[in-house]
């Protein structure tokens, strides 16, 4: 049985070739987890273990990054180095200050 | 950990469903290759992932295999082949004979 990640050789139709920039916020997930690799927070394995674990719907609605950021924000809340309280509060400030639309 | 396969030996790779996180691809299983090289000794990666150590460390090699038997409906040459790496408890040793 095949889990849904694990999709080398399923047909995919073209390949988009274009380069693309990236986001300011992708940028700063990338920088994250360097950070977090660096303290040894969170290990490359544990990143993948995360991306693997996203539903499969969800999982093809979301870009490269939303799937990191994902990853990351689990494996934070289950080595209890942030709480879901303390995510949504900050969350929900950085949202105010903001605008919904932004970032 | 010492290695059990030396560059030369055929082997097939194991076709067990795993939960979990592991670097052998869907594609592969059940595959029989060649070893191509011995890579070293690394902490295995099934375990890294959910924030153990991964000792003792386990053999990794690269196998290589032939498209054709990889992809039933391969079109290219027939001495294409594709390198993967693979760890030692992912591969039993070929016992069929050509």
């Amino acid at each position: 049985m095949r889990r849904h990640h694990d999709m080398g050789g399923e047909a995919a139709g073209p390949v988009n070739r274009s380069e693309h920039e990236y986001a300011f916020w992708e940028k700063r997930v990338d920088a994250l987890l360097v950070l977090l690799a660096k303290k040894k927070l969170v290990r490359v394995d544990e990143l993948r273990r995360g991306i693997e674990q996203i539903g499969p719907d969800v999982y093809d609605k979301m870009g490269y990054y939303d799937r990191w950021i994902t990853s990351i924000t689990n494996n934070l809340l289950e080595k209890g180095i942030i709480t879901s309280e303390e995510l949504g509060r900050r969350m929900a400030e950085v949202e105010a200050r903001h605008g919904k639309e932004d970032e | 950990m010492k290695a059990r396969f030396r560059p030369g030996d055929s082997v097939t790779v194991r076709s067990a469903y795993s939960l979990g996180h592991v670097r052998t691809p869907h594609y592969i299983k059940g595959k029989r290759g060649i070893i191509e090289r011995v890579c070293g000794e690394f902490a295995n990666p099934e375990e890294l992932a959910y924030g153990r150590r991964g000792l003792p460390k386990r053999p990794l090699y690269r196998v290589r295999f032939e498209q054709e038997q990889v992809w039933p409906d391969y079109i290219g040459p027939p001495s294409d082949t594709v390198d993967i790496e693979l760890y030692e408890h992912w591969l039993e040793p070929d016992t069929k004979k050509d």
